[in-house]
């Protein structure tokens, strides 16, 4: 290990100590935050009862479905706006502002028309991975050398065929990092929508403990959510300098 | 015609609004010239005002202190590459997390009203801040470095000739990202833990059914983002066509 690793992980050890020393000597009072031992005590307690399963299962499908979807839908949308460059200028400045536009505000109306379901749950986290996806997409098409093209057009591919054998796999580092991003929106599209209303969820059980004043459980499903997501965000990030370290020797 | 695009888009998403209006209906949606005329009466309601300037006031504190910390953070992790490199991963980690998981933290530690939504406001915006000032920072030439020493540039020159020409156009990206998420941030403030401000009118229509509310709400604050972001983002693209 370097130099800077061990002083991140020091970093961290040293952040989490000072938490822990802090609410242990009563600086930080026990109804404001827990010390982290006590979290980590609380969380295996919750995980080895089986007690948020349920809901846990459920944040954790509805994120699935929300990344498949924006995943399929944002490299067709993509492929597709790089077949069409009309269309693709017209939607520029939607592509410009979208992250602008708080996405949380169309949750209350998601919710008037589609009801508590998981549906606008889904929505919420699919409408915020999409875009990263459609955008990285046509960034890593726009790269496809122009050799690569003529030797489609020499072998008589089709659009399709050619996205497929030609567009799509030189894209394909490009694409991944879009597919990482939009793992990261979906927890936070769908965790976010569960915060401010629905009827189950870890989103949904933080802020049912918080009204509670439950603190051992709401630190416990904090920190399962953050090391969830960190975990898995860590995992693409390091799988992605993998690919692109193979590419380069390719 | 820089502006035909934009324009063809904007016709093209109220088409659309009224084409899914007329396939819906009243139940789940109105038109968009009713909600149009819906803003307009809510924004000449005495008692709609307040709520505005509560989000304003939120806002603009949240989103002040996550530029001044974002870049008295990242300037420096930019200029120590050492710290800058500890640091990338963390902030990057901090960046990905739903920050919504920590709300119940804040209220805790601020309690409910004006305080919490500005921090909650702030720490959205402090993460890509200082992210974007890091890389500005770092990412200056240094041949442009060498060339000021060589000159005897005095600190000051070099920050005025130097440092703030070249880091300038990413730490605008940065803000412009920034203010983005630092709205984001205060209006889910607003929606969980507060009696006031435009994200609590929100939810109090969307437990009541009020989808004229709703509409109206979501409109303004859709035009209020793309339009303030349609000004930083020219500004942003002339200060790099510049560089």
């Amino acid at each position: 290990m370097d130099k800077v690793a061990v002083t991140r992980i020091a970093i961290v050890a040293l952040a989490v100590a000072l938490l822990e020393a802090l609410c242990r000597l009563g600086v930080i009072p026990n109804f404001t935050v827990i010390p982290p031992s006590a979290m980590a005590q609380s969380l295996w307690k919750i995980l080895a009862s089986g007690r948020f399963s349920h809901d846990i299962a459920a944040t954790l499908v509805n994120v699935g479905i929300a990344i498949v979807a924006a995943m399929l839908a944002g490299v067709a949308a993509g492929t597709a706006l790089q077949g069409w460059p009309a269309a693709r200028r017209t939607l520029d400045p939607l592509f410009a502002t979208y992250y602008a536009v708080p996405m949380y505000a169309f949750y209350p109306l998601l919710i008037v028309i589609f009801g508590l379901g998981d549906f606008p749950q889904v929505a919420i986290g699919f409408l915020l991975a999409v875009m990263a996806v459609i955008i990285n997409t046509l960034n890593g098409l726009d790269r496809v050398p122009a050799v690569l093209l003529k030797t489609a057009r020499v072998h008589g591919l089709g659009f399709i065929q050619e996205a497929f054998h030609i567009r799509l796999p030189y894209a394909a580092p490009y694409v991944f990092t879009g597919f990482k991003l939009a793992v990261a929106y979906s927890f936070i599209g769908v965790i976010g929508a569960e915060f401010i209303t629905s009827s189950r969820g870890i989103g949904y059980e933080i802020s049912f403990a918080y009204n509670n004043f439950d603190n051992p459980v709401m630190y416990a499903m904090i920190l399962f959510i953050l090391l969830l997501v960190i975990t898995v965000n860590l995992s693409l990030h390091v799988w992605e300098k993998r690919l692109l370290a193979r590419r380069r020797r390719a | 015609m820089k502006w035909r695009d934009p324009l063809i888009l904007v016709f093209l998403m109220v088409v659309l609004w009224q084409a899914l209006y007329l396939l819906v209906g009243d139940v789940a949606l109105r038109s968009p010239a009713t909600t149009v005329h819906n803003l307009s009466n809510l924004l000449n309601d005495p008692r709609f005002l307040p709520h505005i300037n509560e989000t304003a006031i939120a806002f603009a504190q949240g989103f002040a202190i996550a530029v001044v910390v974002g870049l008295l953070v990242g300037v420096p992790l930019g200029a120590a590459r050492f710290a800058g490199e500890v640091a990338e991963p963390i902030l990057v980690a901090l960046y990905s997390i739903p920050k919504v998981t920590l709300y119940p933290v804040i209220l805790l530690v601020f309690g409910i009203g004006m305080p919490a939504k500005v921090a909650f406001g702030a720490i959205h915006g402090i993460v890509p801040i200082s992210i974007f000032a890091m890389n500005a920072v770092r990412n200056i030439n240094p041949t442009h470095l060498r060339t000021a020493r060589v000159m005897r540039m005095s600190f000051l020159d070099l920050t005025l000739r130097i440092l703030i020409p070249a880091a300038l156009p990413e730490i605008v990206t940065g803000i412009r990202v920034g203010f983005s998420l630092a709205l984001i941030g205060t209006l889910l403030g607003e929606m969980f833990g507060s009696q006031r401000g435009l994200g609590h009118l929100l939810m109090q229509a969307m437990s009541l059914h009020n989808i004229e509310r709703i509409l109206a709400l979501t409109l303004l604050l859709v035009a209020f983002a793309a339009g303030i972001n349609a000004l930083l983002l020219a500004f942003d693209r002339r200060l790099h066509a510049r560089a």
